[in-house]
């Protein structure tokens, strides 16, 4: 049975159609695994095993009848944060406690509709804020990689490390993940796992829980780069329900696998070489542009001047944001509700033992930074400094650059429980120093495994594309990985 | 710029956090180690830069002004922690 958890979806799609497998084995192998697993991983919070095999046995219906959709009977895990109705939908804090809501996000919904089947919900870090899952209500996850010949655990990243630690352990065939500062592309590094930022609005949001509405977006996380254009076809859609969404007409992404890269030109921008990076990435980083060159691919070198400020900015847009979104948790509505000497003192205990110390700090930025005086040399400031970030690219795709390529992180997977990081929250942020910049333009990012470092834990590439032409990026990302292979942990759990 | 240890209190009062002496001590160091980070923003020239206001080039959609949801109370309160014949119920405001 395990074997069937080993499938990609490409594969396992394949063997579904031709009736050589059932959805519900394929079903049962993944419930199965997710049990002897999860004890050892934290990867889920929800397991819901008997949505999943009505969901699969409907799935077995409709491929006898000849009606399979796209994902017809592929199991699939959802991060916390994707509105599921009538099922555990708590962004894995302790203010959302018992929240299941009457509805369903716009892209699960899209994923329900071609026939994929839900396992569960997926840890995350608490409203998707943190970059090692460690701020989950629900504890952290471990991430499947180890260094080589030591026991010590380590973390997928975050926000969505329960959608990378379950990919990468083959708790499902692929999962739901958003990403508002790199919290697909971080965690897809950490976990020799292919994830994909797409291009802002081009995933609804709506029915998703709130981080920071002008970054969010949602995007898929794969065992490969097929899967991840697979998962990402069918996950984005223009939806009426948000505003932002876009009417473009959704590419078949599968289709740009396999294309040549002659005649491409890719950028590799100075600003990435930053002070302090491990001679193993650079070293990664000099392999990719082998690869991409070797393949027909032209290499330019490239100035996006404001890189350094993204991150800065970042810390200012996103908690300004978020300290808005996050005002509707009150006890009034939904969730937990701790009780108080009068409504404002209810206010106050409800969020202060529903948040947890990250959520807390973010929202304490955003209220001082747009709290009246400061508005204009914060806020004001931030989102100018935006505008620059953005033309730097604009600049660098005008002349003629089809794609960027950089390192995903600043190094692998660190320590549950690292030291340093907790005594610093500014130095657990500097893990997103390459992925914010693409959040901060809107533009779509692919983090995908590129080779493993002396301690034996795997490494990524990130491109980054122009706005819509994710097909760019899977075309490739998919020659990197041919020529990096693919990378599975060794099981220990 | 740097907070002081009234400034997070107050802070924390306009997010609706309630603050021990002890978290709000805790915050204020966490808070200036993020604030000394964004400063170096005042660095960049933004001289005549417009303010990012949509990071997509296109004119928000607007729907038709026409109703096409509702009546559906009983969902809206499902998950109120407490809740009456369709009300949310909160502690007394009015005397």
């Amino acid at each position: 049975m395990t074997e069937l958890t080993h499938l990609t979806i490409a594969e396992a799609r394949d063997r579904l159609t031709a009736r050589d497998i059932t959805a519900v084995e394929l079903t049962d192998a993944y419930l199965s695994a997710i049990d002897a697993a999860n004890g050892a991983l934290n990867a889920y919070v929800t397991v819901t095993p008997e949505k999943a095999r009505a969901m699969a046995k409907a799935s077995d219906e409709r491929l006898a009848a000849g009606k399979a959709g796209a994902l017809e009977g592929i199991p699939l895990g959802i991060k916390d944060l994707f509105g599921t109705e009538g099922v555990h939908t708590q962004a894995c804090s302790h203010i959302l406690d018992g929240f299941a809501p009457r509805y369903e996000s716009t892209v699960t919904q899209n994923l329900w509709n071609d026939g994929a089947v839900m396992l569960g919900k997926l840890n995350m870090d608490e409203f998707a804020m943190g970059s090692s899952n460690e701020s989950s209500y629900y504890g952290p996850v471990k991430n499947p990689w180890r260094a080589t010949g030591s026991d010590a655990d380590r973390v997928p990243g975050g926000s969505s490390g329960g959608s990378a630690a379950a990919v990468a352990a083959f708790l499902c065939a692929g999962a739901t993940a958003t990403d508002t500062g790199g919290s697909i592309r971080q965690p897809a590094a950490f976990t020799g796992t292919v994830g994909i930022k797409p291009t802002y609005g081009r995933c609804s949001r709506w029915g998703i829980v709130a981080f920071a509405s002008s970054l969010d977006q949602a995007g898929p996380i794969a065992r490969d780069v097929r899967d991840a254009a697979i998962l990402l076809k069918s996950m984005a859609s223009v939806d009426a329900k948000d505003t932002t969404s876009v009417n473009l007409p959704v590419p078949d992404y599968e289709k740009a696998i396999g294309q040549s890269l002659k005649g491409m030109k890719i950028g590799i921008p100075a600003e990435y070489r930053v002070e302090g990076m491990p001679e193993e990435i650079e070293a990664l980083w000099r392999q990719g542009i082998a690869w991409l060159k070797d393949a027909g691919a032209e290499i330019v070198d490239i100035s996006l001047p404001h890189t350094k400020y993204a991150l800065p900015a970042y810390y200012i847009v996103a908690p300004a944001e978020a300290s808005s979104n996050l005002a509707r948790y009150d006890g009034v509505r939904y969730g937990l509700r701790v009780d108080g000497k009068d409504i404002a003192d209810m206010y106050e205990q409800t969020r202060a033992a529903g948040f947890g110390q990250e959520v807390k700090r973010r929202i304490m930025i955003g209220t001082y930074v747009l709290s009246a005086g400061y508005y204009d040399a914060y806020y004001l400031r931030a989102q100018k400094v935006r505008t620059l970030i953005k033309r730097d690219f604009e600049t660098a795709f005008h002349a003629g650059v089809d794609a960027i390529l950089t390192p995903a992180t600043p190094s692998s997977a660190f320590g549950i429980a690292d030291q340093e990081l907790a005594a610093d929250p500014v130095k657990m942020y500097l893990n997103d120093i390459f992925t914010v910049t693409v959040n901060m333009a809107g533009l779509p990012g692919i983090a995908v495994p590129a080779g493993l470092d002396a301690k034996g834990l795997p490494l990524g590439l990130q491109l980054i594309g122009k706005p819509f032409e994710e097909e760019t990026l899977f075309k490739t990302a998919h020659v990197i990985e041919q020529a990096a292979g693919r990378f599975t942990p060794p099981k220990w759990w | 710029m740097s907070v002081d240890l009234a400034t997070v209190k107050r802070v924390a009062h306009l997010a609706r956090i309630a603050v021990s002496e002890d978290d709000a001590n805790r915050m204020t160091g966490e808070l200036n180690a993020i604030l000394g980070f964004v400063e170096q923003l005042g660095e960049v020239d933004v001289t005549g830069v417009e303010p990012m206001t949509s990071v997509t080039p296109m004119a928000m959609k607007k729907r038709e002004d026409i109703v096409t949801d509702g009546s559906k109370a009983d969902d809206i309160v499902a998950n109120a922690p407490n809740s009456d014949r369709n009300f949310f119920l909160v502690p007394k405001v009015v005397e």
